[in-house]
């Protein structure tokens, strides 16, 4: 056993060790039981294989087409909200934005609402949007001679009012992710591209977006992940899982219906295994395409 | 997910912060440009640092919105919304004094979340930077394999371990334990990745030289890395704190007994259609936002250096 100390043979087993254990216990066993479930019909007591049974039940659910179109739809939306804007931002506050005391400061405060909880801003933003006329939003558009609208009540406004939770709390978050990929640019590109004469949207598009492809990459990946699983926030916003004609139903937001609230294990396990597939079909495509994974890999 | 590592500054720089290129640019501004480009970039970063303040405010106004709510009447919030005004007319300190004199549940549900957050930084911290060591400073058998599950645990949705993980957690006779909120999470995939980007930049020399000294491969990560790695527990302890803080979704399915929930279910619970505790939802959520604040406050450089360290990979 001292020996072992000292060996650096041994050594890097005994430090993943509890790596290896905690990913065993507490990630690959559940994500197999998640799989061998997802083929079971699963009542307290009685456990039957149904094989392919429930994935059949789910591709005639029109209730969780519901759910997989407002999930894409929110992940497709949140792509657009969060991946140029924030990249614009972080673009001007990099080069032209006064000292670096100034910068400092709103990199904070952009990231301050990252710090609250879903709970949280959950309540917030449904007080924000309530359909009271003395309301905020109502007062805002009030200000425009527009009627108060009852915002959580209809499947667009509602969706504006997800769509505002998210670009408040992740564009703070998603322009440190996009500073850091910019201030690894070395300063020579840009000097070398002014040689060139190339202006600065020519210098935006032909060097700072090539050299941030990493954290581009990496910023699409986990939008892909946040937008897919959604559902916290629909749940805080509509004060619970059940939405007005399930406006806000997303595809955890259907499993957790399905495994919490019915008890019917089996078929939520299918609508995971399905978010899984999905996740990685759109996730592992893109990984490849830009050479992640074999960089990883090295 | 990463970047090669020659576009990536050395990780103690960027720790440092960005003084170092700023001031390269400016003492490139001054000496190049002639005076007019100068005013006009002048004018041109006024109405961007305008164009910011308006964002930042915007940013803000949520905040602001339930600051001037504590002091409301909570049931009339709830009915009526939140806005930008106080009325002064009604205003009162009664939420801040229900609060703090309240015998219920309120601050047995913040020292339960406190315990939980403490208890899963230190674990999360020690588990990660100890596995991160390894993957770094060391070849053996398996390794690509293993790193590569750490990406893949990445992209797994957590939502879709929930119901077996909860089964499990039930057979292991963890229900309704701090343990079973905890444990899932021990193995922190971002974290890992972080503190093995971190230690790659220090020099295996140190590791050497304790070799020589004839100290164990566990005694030189103990007593001559650990000490060089203060800036990366600093900015990991901020995320895995903020986190845990917040956490909410794996909590409200392991825990059952009221008291001995974290304050992010606890407010939930507190906002039932009939509950007529809505005085201290309002109060309460703003509270709750405060001890992350101050952390926030406290370590805010080491912090959004780490967040943005963490997320380019090399």
């Amino acid at each position: 056993m001292r020996r072992m100390l000292y060996s650096p043979k041994v050594a890097p087993y005994i430090f993943v060790l509890p790596f290896v254990l905690t990913l065993a216990i507490f990630w690959v066993s559940p994500l197999i039981k998640s799989f061998i479930m997802s083929t079971q019909d699963i009542i307290p007591g009685s456990v039957t294989n149904v094989g392919l049974a429930n994935f059949e039940r789910l591709i005639g659910d029109r209730l969780f087409y519901v759910a997989l179109g407002n999930s894409m739809k929110y992940m497709i939306f949140t792509l657009f909200l969060l991946i140029p804007i924030p990249l614009l931002l972080a673009v001007l506050i990099n080069s032209k934005l006064g000292s670096d005391r100034i910068k400092a400061v709103f990199k904070s405060v952009m990231f301050i609402p990252a710090l609250t909880s879903v709970v949280v801003a959950g309540i917030v933003f449904r007080l924000i949007f309530s359909e009271s006329p003395t309301a905020l939003m109502n007062q805002i558009v009030g200000a425009f001679g527009i009627e108060p609208v009852k915002w959580l009540k209809n499947s667009e406004t509602g969706f504006m009012a997800l769509l505002t939770v998210a670009s408040w709390r992740w564009t703070g978050v998603n322009i440190l992710y996009f500073l850091a990929g910019l201030q690894a640019i070395p300063n020579d590109y840009y000097e070398a591209a002014d040689l060139d004469g190339a202006n600065a949207w020519q210098k935006f598009w032909h060097v700072t977006v090539p050299q941030i492809k990493p954290t581009l990459v990496f910023v699409v990946t986990i939008s892909v992940y946040g937008g897919l699983a959604m559902f916290l926030e629909s749940f805080m916003l509509w004060g619970g899982n059940n939405s007005p004609q399930n406006i806000g139903l997303t595809i955890v937001g259907y499993l957790y219906r399905q495994g919490i609230e019915k008890n019917d294990l089996g078929y939520a396990s299918a609508v995971g295994v399905v978010l899984l597939i999905i996740v990685l079909a759109i996730n592992i495509p893109q990984l490849i395409a830009t050479g992640t994974f074999k960089k990883e890999e090295r | 997910m990463t970047a090669s590592s020659s576009q990536v500054k050395p990780l103690d720089a960027r720790l440092s912060g960005d003084e170092v290129t700023e001031v390269g640019k400016n003492g490139r501004q001054m000496s190049d440009e002639g005076r007019a480009h100068r005013r006009r970039s002048i004018g041109r970063t006024a109405l961007l640092v305008a164009l910011f303040a308006a964002l930042a405010a915007l940013v803000l106004i949520p905040f602001w919105a339930i600051f001037v709510a504590t002091f409301q009447d909570g049931n009339m919030i709830v009915r009526y919304g939140l806005n930008l005004g106080i009325d002064f007319a009604t205003a009162s300190f009664d939420n801040w004094v229900a609060l703090f004199t309240d015998s219920g549940s309120y601050f047995r549900w913040f020292f339960n979340s406190t315990v939980v957050t403490l208890l899963q930084v230190v674990l999360t911290l020690a588990i990660s930077s100890f596995v991160a060591y390894g993957f770094a400073m060391y070849e053996f058998r398996f390794k690509s394999a293993l790193f590569v599950s750490v990406i893949l645990l990445m992209s797994v949705p957590f939502e879709m371990l929930m119901l077996p993980l909860y089964i499990q957690i039930n057979d292991m006779q963890l229900q309704d334990t701090y343990t079973a909120v905890i444990l899932p999470f021990l193995a922190h995939a971002v974290t890992i990745m972080f503190f093995r980007q971190y230690l790659r930049g220090i020099p295996k020399e140190i590791v050497e030289a304790g070799r020589l000294d004839g100290v164990s491969e566990i005694g030189i990560f103990f007593r001559l890395i650990l000490p060089l790695t203060k800036p990366a527990f600093a900015a990991m302890a901020i995320l895995n704190g903020m986190g845990s803080w917040n956490n909410f979704l794996w909590p409200l399915l392991a825990l059952r007994s009221p008291d001995k929930y974290t304050l992010p279910i606890g407010l939930n619970t507190l906002l039932t259609p009939y509950g007529n505790n809505y005085e201290l939802l309002i109060v309460g959520s703003f509270f709750s936002m405060i001890p992350i604040f101050i952390l926030f406050m406290l370590f805010q450089r080491f912090f959004i250096e780490g967040m943005t360290a963490g997320a380019v990979k090399g």
